[in-house]
């Protein structure tokens, strides 16, 4: 039987496994959390008293239909709870569980490993109590902690409003929902969203929910900073209507969407293509999820598209490996699956639009703003660099003179705030000035570890 | 060492919302003593009790973790047994040492 490998318990790699399982065979299921769900379908830690159904809301139903599909199927997969990936060489992956390196040789494998939060520098932003958006909902799922007592949630996302609402829910004291997209750019936006009407209804009746709450919701505001002597003391925007204001408040939900994780896709050799409504390199993949040989991406690791759209392509791209197997799938069921990935795919394209990466925000941060929370690189010393004689425009040439990029985190974080950095500098479509490189280790590790990888 | 757990001299960045049932654990924070509960994680218990986890290797800024998923690396704190372990990812355990300051960790051995 080959040895099938998938990257990744979230909805993506669950629906994989099952299709595999179905086909009668074992797939090796590694997920780097203890529990499985991913981020969005997490599910919480045994001893803790969350109403999962209430904060699940409208998607309960999913999310319990997910973690049953789990259950029934963890007896018939090797599953492989706590594990870390961190490198992938000549078809065997690298890992690392509790502190022990271990190695998982594959024929074929499936990467479904998520997405990060996308994160635009602002000066302040590496103060305590600013959590990313997508970590704000993580630690009250995972651990029943709210991220402070009084909160800001700042960016431009379909989750900020979802976010809020969970927190609302949850008890929370809520500053106000700062949403830097105008309402102008949302309308604009209607024809690809109305792609899924469903989504578009579920995501206005958040709003609608937090509005009727008390809760402020600004929209088309200009953040300025996160001011505070040690940690958060409050938010500095200016608002829609040009006005200067000053939100106290003890923590910062941030974020702009969500990138994919695709570090293991590009070790594991998927090549890169820009896109430029999301303004980031994408891993290439066919319509099935194919990335090449033996490799293939599911879920938002391979294009942000939501849960529904993870498990349509988890599906995808389990049928796709069967097929290259030479086992005939089922044409109709691909065909509806295809379908239904593209449209949601569509409808993020949508949201992309409706909640904007704010590239002008990279132009006017001040020199003194940090852009590499590892390595304290600040955006002056990128501008300088790229403005040095004979300076770079290449990302990877800047990461080597700056450090920006360099450090623990491989460049998550500042990554896409870096390519903007630097393309504004050099007033060059943002294309042109490349794409960050990724290596083995995708995350620390011990250095024993790393020594078992010599070949 | 003192043995009662004690406030930490701040009050905590994060706020319970929901209850924890389990085992109480007690672990010790830059010689501090501080109660936690079983399956709680290392960051939940650091800001639980206080609003820093680590200063910057480069100038030393506070910090306090950032993304809480195990991708940022912000969160990263030394064991009493030299280990250094990401906050977000790891489980509080009874007895655990954690120092937030890997100078203050390496004087103390």
């Amino acid at each position: 039987m080959p040895n099938v490998v998938i990257v990744g318990g979230g909805p993506a790699g669950i629906r994989a496994a099952s299709i595999l399982v179905e086909a009668g065979l074992k797939p090796v299921l590694v997920n780097e959390t203890r529990q499985v769900g991913g981020q969005g379908y997490r599910a919480p830690a045994k001893s803790l008293a969350v109403d999962i159904n209430a904060l699940m809301g409208s998607e309960a139903g999913k999310y319990q239909r997910l973690h049953s599909l789990f259950a029934s199927l963890q007896e018939r997969i090797d599953y492989r709870s706590g594990t870390l990936v961190w490198g992938v060489h000549e078809k065997v992956l690298h890992t690392l569980c509790d502190g022990t390196a271990g190695t998982i040789p594959y024929d074929a494998l499936i990467l479904a490993t998520g997405a990060t939060d996308r994160i635009m520098p602002l000066p302040g932003w590496t103060l305590p109590g600013v959590f990313t958006l997508g970590g704000a909902q993580v630690i009250l799922k995972d651990q029943g902690c709210l991220i402070g007592n009084r909160i800001v949630f700042l960016g431009s996302s379909p989750l900020l409003f979802l976010a809020a609402l969970q927190y609302h829910k949850s008890g929370a004291s809520i500053a106000a929902v700062v949403d830097t997209t105008p309402l102008s750019a949302k309308r604009a936006a209607m024809r690809d969203l109305a792609a899924s009407p469903r989504t578009l209804a579920r995501g206005i009746v958040y709003r609608a929910s937090l509005h009727m709450a008390g809760v402020p919701i600004i929209d088309g505001a200009t953040p300025r900073g996160i001011d505070g002597e040690g940690h958060v003391e409050g938010v500095r925007i200016t608002d829609g209507r040009g006005r200067e204001r000053l939100i106290p408040c003890d923590a910062v939900a941030y974020g702009y969407g969500l990138k994919p994780e695709t570090q293991l896709a590009e070790l594991a050799g998927a090549r890169f293509r820009f896109d430029p409504i999301f303004r980031l390199w994408l891993p290439e993949t066919d319509a099935d999820g194919r990335a090449g040989a033996d490799l293939y991406l599911a879920g938002d690791g391979a294009a942000i598209g939501g849960a529904d759209a993870a498990e349509a392509s988890g599906a995808l791209a389990a049928h796709a490996l069967l097929t290259d197997m030479g086992r005939a799938q089922p044409e109709a069921e691909l065909a509806r699956l295809r379908r239904e990935v593209e449209r949601l795919r569509q409808f993020q394209r949508g949201l992309a639009r409706a909640f904007a990466w704010p590239v002008a925000q990279s132009a006017t941060l001040s020199d003194e703003t940090v852009a590499c929370r590892c390595e304290a690189v600040t955006v002056g010393e990128i501008r300088s660099a790229v403005h040095a004689p004979l300076g770079p425009r290449e990302v990877n040439r800047v990461k080597a003179i700056t450090r920006c990029g360099m450090g623990r985190c491989q460049g998550r974080f500042c990554g896409p705030a870096l390519q903007e950095i630097v393309a504004g500098a050099c007033v060059v479509p943002i294309a042109e000035v490349g794409r960050l490189r990724m290596q083995a280790p995708v995350k620390p590790i011990p250095l024993h570890a790393a020594a078992e990888m010599e070949p | 060492m003192p043995d009662e757990p004690k406030q930490r001299t701040h009050k905590g960045q994060f706020v319970r919302a929901v209850p924890r049932h389990g085992a109480t654990l007690r672990l010790t924070i830059d010689r501090d003593t501080v109660e936690a509960v079983e399956g709680d994680s290392l960051l939940a218990v650091l800001l639980l009790n206080g609003r820093v986890v680590r200063h910057l290797e480069f100038g030393g800024a506070p910090r306090a973790g950032f993304c809480l998923m195990g991708a940022c690396q912000d969160c990263w704190v030394s064991l009493g047994d030299g280990d250094r372990v990401r906050a977000c990812t790891t489980l509080a355990a009874n007895e655990m040492v954690v120092w937030t300051d890997p100078q203050k960790a390496h004087a103390d051995a």
